[in-house]
């Protein structure tokens, strides 16, 4: 009986730890959140006494997607970034991981230039830079291979390149935090199963596919969705500055733009969804591999 | 002599050995790299370190240049004098001193009321048991995912009602609640510190009579400053960077140096075009204002880069 009320008492002091938390998710989480899904559906209009709101259904969701043709073009167009960027972002950043985890002098000097676009990447600092052309790699369209693999490419891929030679930089630029990522995770790894790796005759290539990879599937996912996240809420993220262009429109207003704000949401829901169930169901593939 | 002899006994044998010696330093050994590969790994990381930092040092460059040897094709690194021209007339476009007051403002704050509620709450998850803690837990980890843009709308009501914009209640009152900008991850990093820390010494003192809140304060706080460090920074950094709820939020009546990087060239042509000479802005200046407007924050990086680096660590992201 005793044992019981300590309990009771323990989880009533947990709550009240966690009890600033729950206010604050109720008031700045969840009923916005609601409120957001009630005001896109909805006429907004404001007034001096307050704000006035009709019901008009589904017609903002209609008219972001048969009207509102800016709308559409930059969502895709930001999907087609985010497809292409996230990718390389990773891979990139696990290269990174991978280099610094060699035994190597001045390490924490690299780590700090890696992770120092981090502190510094505001959204008007990357304007600023985007605007004096700094953020391609330096001349590099001037070299004669690359011009030729840009002029003798077909039209998708060919803007493909052009987006990432003109970005790449600033793609680079994003992935001061997923290297840390993986370097922490790669400098957990058990040196043990490399050893018996290597008794059983593994190259370093092999070690790298079988043993370190799958390891790493973890820090795969949750760097996917870091990047996923942190890309699309960007302040220079085109669809972010649509939606804020449209909040203060007198024509269309906070209905609509918390219309647009949902698709968005359910947009980089779905996106976040298969690319880590893509993910999951890879890291099960190799793992059975591995084990067999 | 003892050399002369050794050739002597076997020219052959000492050959191979040096061969072998010598791949053994080119390519490596079993265990030990190699010189080539290692040259290798520095020459990529030095090549990849200069592509980062190539922006930085193009905007380091070009904002000490003056208008001649910006138009001097003959120039392109090292500008032919020290101009510091350009950092003058951004330093009066930002308004730095006031601006830089009122950045901190909203951002230290802000930061500090983030990470004393993420240590609250930290420690509530990983030190108590109690009911719906999973789904909580899962909650903490929903509000992630959910972008600002879509709590935007409904939040800049709420404090428009409130008569809270332009003050900055609008940043400190998420923060101060644990739904400010990147709460979760926070939250995060104190939740797995508490639950990495041995739990001893609370135990004695709990023997010794010391109430649940007292413990927290006295024991587990103090435990707890790398994780206070790490937190405070990547808040500051995260909210001084913040120009889109910023703007929102603060209307005209505060700014910050991002916020007044975004309005440089307008401001800029509002002032020349009230003085008599007026001048063009060209890239000199306006990379003189971005690299004010970061300069402070390299200066904090400068001396804290390692609990940046050590806070990822730290975040437990990578232990489970």
């Amino acid at each position: 009986m005793k044992q019981l009320s300590l309990k009771r008492k323990r989880s009533i002091i947990g709550y009240s730890f966690i009890f600033p938390w729950i206010i604050g998710f109720l008031l700045f989480t969840l009923i916005p959140f609601v409120y957001s899904l009630f005001l896109s559906f909805q006429q907004v209009k404001i007034t001096p006494s307050g704000i006035v709101t009709t019901n008009v259904k589904w017609e903002n969701y209609i008219y972001a997607f048969r009207t509102d043709l800016e709308f559409m073009q930059v969502l895709l167009k930001f999907l087609r970034e985010l497809v292409i960027s996230t990718p390389i972002i990773i891979v990139f950043a696990l290269i990174i991981a991978l280099l610094l985890n060699q035994p190597i002098r001045l390490r924490t000097i690299f780590r700090m230039v890696f992770f120092l676009p981090v502190i510094i990447a505001s959204g008007p600092v990357i304007m600023d830079l985007m605007d004096q052309g700094v953020t391609s790699i330096p001349a590099i369209e001037e070299y004669a291979l690359f011009s030729a693999v840009i002029t003798n490419t077909e039209g998708g891929l060919q803007s493909v390149l052009t987006y990432l030679m003109d970005n790449l930089v600033i793609i680079l630029w994003y992935s001061g935090v997923q290297i840390l990522i993986f370097l922490a995770g790669l400098q957990k790894m058990d040196q043990q199963v490399y050893e018996a790796a290597k008794i059983d005759g593994a190259s370093n290539w092999e070690c790298f596919w079988k043993v370190t990879l799958p390891a790493l599937v973890p820090m795969i996912v949750v760097n996917l969705i870091y990047t996923i996240v942190t890309y699309s809420i960007f302040a220079l993220n085109p669809v972010v500055e649509h939606i804020q262009n449209h909040m203060f429109e007198v024509s269309t207003g906070f209905g609509y733009a918390s219309a647009l704000s949902w698709i968005y949401f359910v947009v980089i829901t779905l996106v976040l969804l298969i690319g880590a169930g893509l993910m999951m169901i890879q890291g099960r593939k190799t793992a059975a591999r591995g084990g067999v | 002599m003892v050399k002369v002899k050794h050739e002597h006994t076997g020219r052959k044998f000492i050959n191979v050995g040096i061969w072998m010696k010598a791949k053994s330093f080119l390519f490596g050994v079993q265990g030990n790299q190699g010189f080539l590969l290692k040259l290798f790994v520095y020459l990529l990381l030095i090549g990849i370190g200069f592509v980062y930092l190539y922006p930085l040092i193009y905007m380091g460059s070009y904002s000490l240049k003056s208008l001649e040897n910006l138009l001097n094709p003959l120039i392109s690194w090292i500008p032919t004098a020290l101009y510091l021209d350009n950092y003058v007339t951004a330093f009066q476009v930002l308004n730095f001193w006031t601006t830089l007051l009122q950045t901190l403002y909203v951002t230290v704050i802000p930061a500090v009321a983030q990470t004393v509620i993420a240590a609250i709450i930290g420690y509530g998850f990983a030190r108590y048991q109690f009911p719906l803690k999973k789904i909580l837990f899962v909650l903490v980890l929903i509000t992630f995912i959910i972008p600002p843009q879509v709590l935007m709308i409904p939040r800049y009501v709420f404090f428009n009602e409130l008569d809270l914009i332009g003050s900055i209640f609008a940043f400190l009152l998420p923060a101060a609640a644990g739904q400010g900008l990147n709460s979760t991850i926070f939250i995060l990093i104190f939740y797995q510190f508490f639950r990495m820390m041995p739990q001893a010494l609370e135990e004695a003192a709990y023997l010794d009579g010391a109430g649940n809140f007292r413990v927290f304060l006295t024991i587990a706080i103090p435990m707890a400053v790398p994780a206070i460090i790490i937190s405070f920074l990547f808040s500051f950094v995260w909210y001084w960077n913040e120009t889109t709820l910023a703007s929102l939020y603060f209307g005209n009546s505060l700014t910050t140096l991002p916020v007044e990087l975004q309005k440089f060239s307008e401001t800029f042509s509002e002032m020349s075009s009230t003085e008599t000479a007026a001048q063009n802005i060209n890239e000199g200046i306006s990379l003189a204002g971005t690299m004010l407007s970061i300069l402070p924050l390299l200066v904090v990086y400068l001396f804290t880069q390692k609990w940046f680096v050590e806070g990822v660590d730290r975040s437990g992201i990578t232990g489970e």
